[in-house]
């Protein structure tokens, strides 16, 4: 008797889904058993903030993941990566506006006027914002060859993210490193090798 | 006697969160709405129970206790001794809760020298003996905009010092932390100059409010806050209060401090708590205590101010 075959797109798109949502699971178990630590709000938003940063950079390895698999299937769930990450970071703004500024414009103004890691980070959900609002398959069609190109923000965005990450450190600098060096190595995974010259 | 200002921030003690509701972490979810997330990821969720941070110290026998916190609630042992700054053993907060049972804290020596007539190097126990131990309910703020209100037992700073007879050249203290690099696997990490070191105006180190602990909660300290000697400066962020001092020397000249050879931008020498001054990282208006969600207003000198004297005719934002 044959097994019923799962189609390669659904598996992977399964995958996307449970990485997504994983975060949400590993908050709701920390929240539960109480393993939020003495500050829990700074776990909230270190946590939403790192999760972000990592599906982003995920979404960023499915260019690089085509070529070395030969498969479609990479970029058919890029998307999906795209806006769990986004809707991560959205998370983590949310978290920061309510708990640490309590939705006061004027102390949101203090903060991105003074503190440069604040400002980069709002900067990189900016430049994130149009993208989730243009992911759809209707944007897809409406901006055809230009839905690429706007897509491509994505990569400040992320850097952004990450120099955030890294401005925010007091001192060991070598986790936000880490997450800098990714995005380094996935843009440079997008540079084409020069055809190679026919002997 | 402390004096607060009735500043139209000032909190309400309505605001304050009580103990239980803290202690009773749970909660947590309720008070975000998150309930329903929570029912479905508890069948996923086992009771993890995270090691047994060492806070168990030897008991200490606590003469006067005087409260200079306002009456706040005084913020559980479990969390001040779980959510520590001592990079030697690790820059996250609760890494020195798990690797400081490395520190060995007896026999200890403290080293005092400079610009004093008794110098020498003194055994802690010896150093304490002439003392009587007191309690001091302090609020502690960290310049990270975070909070706790601790009840440290100790000596006053001032009559410690005053045995090696510090003469008038003594214009500064410097303290010292231990570095020791077996003992601290971890403070390669750092990324802050090591040993730490920290320092005070003479006549700051000599206030009444100016603290040397040896223990909190009535034990005494745990490795992570410090033990077995700290300062206790409750008008200063955090990081002026210096862990585990092996040396003492009174100087003429404003002597170094760790976190201002850093980032100078950042952190002066002074480092008094104090709303008004701008910090590129936190804002210093508000700060978390620690146990509660949002946060409150930051007070002058927070909250002690009858330091301000020292600082008379001082322009704070230039000296900060």
């Amino acid at each position: 008797m044959r097994a019923a075959i799962v189609r390669p797109l659904t598996a992977w798109r399964a995958v996307a889904w449970l990485l997504g949502l994983l975060p949400a699971v590993l908050l709701a178990r920390d929240i539960v058993s109480g393993d939020l630590g003495p500050n829990p709000v700074e776990t909230l938003e270190h946590d939403t903030g790192l999760w972000a940063l990592r599906l982003l950079l995920l979404g960023l390895a499915m260019t690089p993941l085509r070529r070395l698999t030969r498969r479609a299937e990479p970029i058919q769930v890029r998307r999906l990566i795209g806006l769990w990450g986004w809707f991560w970071v959205s998370v983590h703004l949310v978290i920061y506006l309510t708990f640490d500024l309590q939705w006061s414009p004027s102390e949101l103004m203090d903060d991105l006027v003074k503190r440069t890691y604040i400002t980069l980070g709002f900067a990189g959900w900016l430049l994130l914002l149009p993208l989730a609002l243009t992911s759809t398959r209707g944007w897809q069609r409406r901006l055809k060859r230009r839905w690429v190109q706007l897509h491509k923000l994505v990569y400040p965005a992320v850097l952004l993210g990450g120099i955030h990450f890294f401005w925010l450190v007091k001192s060991d600098i070598r986790e936000p490193l880490l997450y800098l060096a990714i995005w380094l190595g996935l843009m440079l995974a997008r540079i084409q090798r020069p055809a190679r010259p026919a002997l | 006697m402390l004096i607060r200002i009735p500043a139209p921030s000032a909190v309400r003690s309505s605001e304050i969160t009580p103990e239980s509701t803290y202690r009773n972490r749970r909660r947590f979810l309720a008070d975000m709405g998150l309930g329903a997330v929570g029912l479905l990821a508890a069948g996923c969720s086992e009771a993890k129970d995270a090691p047994a941070p060492a806070i168990a110290g030897a008991a200490i026998t606590v003469g006067k206790r005087s409260e200079r916190a306002g009456g706040e609630t005084v913020t559980p042992i479990e969390t001040v001794s779980t959510y520590n700054n001592y990079y030697e053993f690790g820059t996250g907060k609760d890494d020195p809760a798990r690797n400081a049972g490395t520190l060995k804290t007896r026999p200890w020596t403290v080293a005092i020298s400079g610009e004093c007539e008794a110098p020498g190097t003194i055994d802690l126990d010896a150093l304490l003996k002439p003392h009587a131990i007191e309690e001091r309910i302090y609020r502690h703020r960290c310049v990270e905009a975070w909070s706790i209100v601790v009840p440290w037992d100790g000596v006053p700073l001032a009559d410690v010092l005053k045995r090696f007879k510090p003469t008038s050249k003594a214009k500064f203290v410097a303290f010292e932390t231990l570095y020791d690099k077996a003992q601290m696997p971890e403070a390669r990490w750092a990324g802050i100059e090591l040993p730490y070191v920290e320092g005070l105006r003479i006549d700051e180190a000599m206030h009444p409010l100016a603290f040397l602990s040896v223990g909190m909660y009535g034990k005494t300290l745990p490795n992570q806050n410090g033990a077995p000697l700290r300062l206790t400066i409750p008008w200063k962020y955090g990081y002026k209060s210096i862990k585990s001092i092996v040396r003492i020397r009174f100087v003429e000249q404003m002597p170094p401090t760790t976190w201002n050879k850093l980032q100078p931008s950042e952190y002066g020498f002074y480092s008094n708590v104090n709303p008004d001054v701008q910090h590129p990282r936190w804002s210093q208006r508000s700060e978390r205590r620690l146990g509660e969600l949002f946060k409150r207003p930051t007070l002058m000198f927070n909250g002690y101010p009858e330091v301000a004297p020292l600082y008379a005719g001082m322009d704070l934002r230039q000296f900060s």
